[in-house]
């Protein structure tokens, strides 16, 4: 009897269930299709062509892409954002780390100040930022400049070719240390104070705390900082192009991937290469992300 | 360009390809592009356009514009133009460029500089104003800026402002060390030499490779590297007049003899007041720049003459540019009776006179009120007696490329390395001349 009586509502609540279903989750997916899903269609459809200035648009299947793993511009850009990556990333966030674990440790005086002191760049656009950073830069009358005139010879250069990476990653890391300092504090002030606790009571230096309970608790954030900074570096755009005025010769139309789609579209009227390049970029960068992603949580399980 | 929420890995790759999205809505049809009818009317035609009246929308971003505007208005008062200022130069073309592959959102008229006119005339967005009239015109602009907007049987614009090249030197920084004012290349060589040697942080010019000064030099020089005709293109980046520049420009390039300051930015700015930056060769628009943003170095500056190769005086054009009529505009017509007012009319010539600008007009080159200006910033010179004298030495048949504007775009990572470098501006010339070939067997040009 019982299974008789439960037999036969089944499938019609089932049905009934799936039209709720949809009209809730509608008008997310009517949004979700139309900003997310078609754009990144349309992008793929654009790639496909060719439109020239003479001549008009064809259908080139994938001739783009073929062009693209033949570009030399291209993988110079990717090679120049990878090592910033590799670099830059490790870099700031050690540096937000330390900060972080100093403002958590409570023997700062002041450690609300030092937070938003720290956390401040983040707040300035990063427009702004560039062309402030791009005065400090300059040869002639700005600080660099001024510091070359006092020890007496070319010390700062930080528009030569030799170092521009490493000045556009200094504005980068004064402008994310502080972003990433907050995650890192966030996980930090979650930490039951019991933990701390026992672990005096157990006779444990601030050193032992920090390896024993404090980076632990950090790793999901760690990943998750390393994750948008990877995102971070390979779009690399703003601080370059602003530079690039400053420095036109040494930033060139293709320093990053970024910078290289954007000249593409708006100074070559390459528009479907463009897109061949955003594509597969795209891809590139969540590829990476993935798998960072996917080691991190891993080690955290274990 | 950092990321600065989290996301969602799917969204990460929607943002990623988000920029295409915004350079795909502007080819949203891209099919349609310069379908509308040419221009066919006549002289009477604006007249009577003009008399009926309408709406006009003019993309500008002249400082006198809207002066202009409003004394146009005044005159026409059937006639509503709105001014919209759609950013300076490469910003505007791109604006205009992406309206009109789109088909549509293109203003009447617009404001086009000499070297971008031949990208929109061969897409054929732009009205071939001759059956206005317009060659009636011609006698009334110097040469150089005619030439530019008339090519190929057709009218595509008339100029607004001319920029003849001469030399603005500062004079207190050459009787300090004793140089005279060089008339030949050679001297300018040596006048560079002797001052940056006297003191080193003085340099005779600035030059960190500015693709619009490259192509005027090699103008001045006799050079001729592009042509085109129709979808015929020739590129030579080698031939007698670019070499003899760029050997010329090499002694100081290779010699480091050139301020590595970048045009147009701060310290530019700073350089020019403090004599660090003694002379520049450019357009003779450059003393309303002067004057506004270097103010401290009033009485400093002079002006004289190009320097030549062989003693005969000769110059270029560099910058200045026209306004245009877009096949897209819905009364062509009264878009070139604006025009035609706009650059030919004398009431609105002298408010753009009135604002800096520097005529393309012979009248008004000619008149003797403009002749006789001493302006105190140049120390009481009659500057425009110089700048004038160098808008007839300009040479004849000089063009830019149907895709000017993506050349010059890449000009920093050609020729920008040899200045870098500090080495041979030819090499950099040929490599621009490779890209340029590349990129037009790309877009269908039939290069050779």
């Amino acid at each position: 009897m019982t299974s008789a009586t439960a037999a036969t509502p089944r499938p019609m609540r089932r049905a009934r269930r799936d039209w709720r279903g949809w009209g809730f989750v509608g008008p997310f997916m009517i949004v979700f299709l139309a900003v997310l899903v078609a754009p990144v269609v349309y992008a793929i459809v654009l790639s496909l062509f060719r439109q020239q200035l003479v001549g008009g648009s064809g259908f080139v299947g994938l001739g783009n892409y073929v062009q693209l793993f033949q570009d030399a511009k291209f993988w110079e850009s990717l090679f120049r954002v990878t090592l910033f990556l590799v670099i830059q990333v490790p870099i700031m966030l050690a540096l937000s780390l330390f900060v972080a674990l100093a403002v958590d440790s409570a023997r700062l005086h002041g450690s609300s100040f030092f937070r938003i002191a720290i956390f401040l760049p983040y707040a300035v656009p990063g427009v702004v930022a560039a062309l402030i950073w791009g005065f400090m830069y300059g040869n002639q009358f700005g600080l660099s400049g001024s510091i070359n005139d006092l020890v007496g010879f070319e010390l700062l250069q930080p528009f030569s070719s030799q170092w521009v990476l490493a000045s556009i990653g200094n504005i980068v890391t004064w402008e994310f240390m502080g972003y990433n300092m907050l995650i890192f504090y966030a996980a930090l002030k979650v930490v039951p104070t019991e933990l701390y606790e026992a672990a005096e009571l157990d006779g444990a230096g601030q050193f032992r705390i920090i390896s024993g309970i404090k980076l632990p608790a950090l790793r999901g954030s760690i990943v998750i900082a390393t994750v948008f900074s990877i995102i971070g570096s390979f779009q690399l755009f703003n601080e370059p192009n602003l530079l690039q005025n400053l420095a036109p010769n040494v930033i060139s139309s293709y320093f990053t991937p970024n910078m290289y789609a954007y000249n593409l579209s708006f100074a070559g009227q390459q528009f479907n290469y463009s897109a061949t390049v955003a594509i597969v970029m795209g891809i590139i960068t969540a590829v990476i992300a993935y798998i960072v992603q996917l080691r991190g949580s891993r080690q955290e399980v274990r | 360009m950092k990321i600065t929420s989290r996301r969602s890995t799917l969204r990460r790759v929607a943002l990623a390809t988000a920029t295409t999205f915004a350079l795909g809505l502007s080819l949203a049809a891209c099919a349609s592009g310069g379908s509308s009818s040419s221009g066919s009317g006549s002289a009477d035609d604006i007249e009577a356009a003009l008399e009926k009246g309408g709406t006009l929308t003019y993309w500008s971003w002249t400082p006198s514009g809207e002066a202009q505007v409003a004394a146009f208005e005044k005159a026409y008062p059937n006639v509503d133009v709105k001014l919209v200022n759609a950013g300076t130069n490469t910003d505007e073309y791109t604006k205009l460029q992406n309206a009109i592959t789109a088909g549509s959102g293109a203003p009447d008229v617009a404001q086009v500089e000499y070297y971008a006119i031949p990208q929109f005339a061969l897409s054929d967005s732009l009205v071939d104003l001759s059956s206005y009239g317009f060659g009636d015109l011609e006698d009334q602009y110097s040469g150089g800026p005619w030439s530019s907007v008339s090519f190929d049987g057709k009218i595509y614009g008339l100029p607004q402002d001319s920029g003849p090249m001469a030399m603005f030197y500062n004079k207190t920084v050459f009787d300090q060390y004793g140089i005279a004012v060089p008339t030949t290349y050679d001297e300018y060589v040596a006048a560079a030499e002797k001052l940056h040697t006297a003191d080193p942080s003085k340099y005779i010019t600035s030059d960190t490779g500015d693709p619009g000064f490259a192509t005027s030099m090699i103008w001045q020089a006799g050079g001729k590297p592009f042509t085109a005709e129709g979808t015929d293109v020739s590129i030579d980046l080698q031939d007698d007049g670019s070499k003899k520049w760029a050997d010329t420009w090499n002694k100081l390039n290779e010699g480091g003899l050139l301020s590595s300051t970048p045009s147009w930015g701060d310290e530019w700015y700073k350089g020019l007041g403090d004599g660090s930056i003694a002379t520049l060769l450019t357009g003779a628009w450059m003393p309303g720049v002067l004057e506004s943003s270097v103010a401290d170095a009033s009485g400093d500056w002079r002006v004289a003459p190009m320097p030549t190769y062989d003693g005969t005086p000769v110059t270029a054009e560099n910058g200045g540019g026209g306004q245009v009529v877009l096949k897209q505009s819905k009364n062509q017509a009264l878009a070139a009776g604006f025009l035609k007012w706009l650059n030919s009319d004398p009431e609105s010539i002298k408010v753009f006179l009135a604002s800096g600008g520097f005529p393309a007009t012979t009248a008004d080159l000619e008149s003797p009120e403009f002749l006789a200006q001493t302006p105190e910033y140049f120390g009481g010179q009659a500057i425009n007696e110089v700048l004038v004298d160098a808008s007839k030495n300009v040479p004849t048949g000089w063009h830019y490329l149907p895709y000017q504007v993506y050349a010059n775009s890449i000009f920093g990572d050609t020729v920008g390395q040899a200045y870098e470098n500090k080495g041979d501006l030819n090499e950099g010339l040929t490599t621009w001349q490779d890209q340029l070939a590349d990129y037009g067997s790309q877009q269908g040009f039939t290069v050779k």
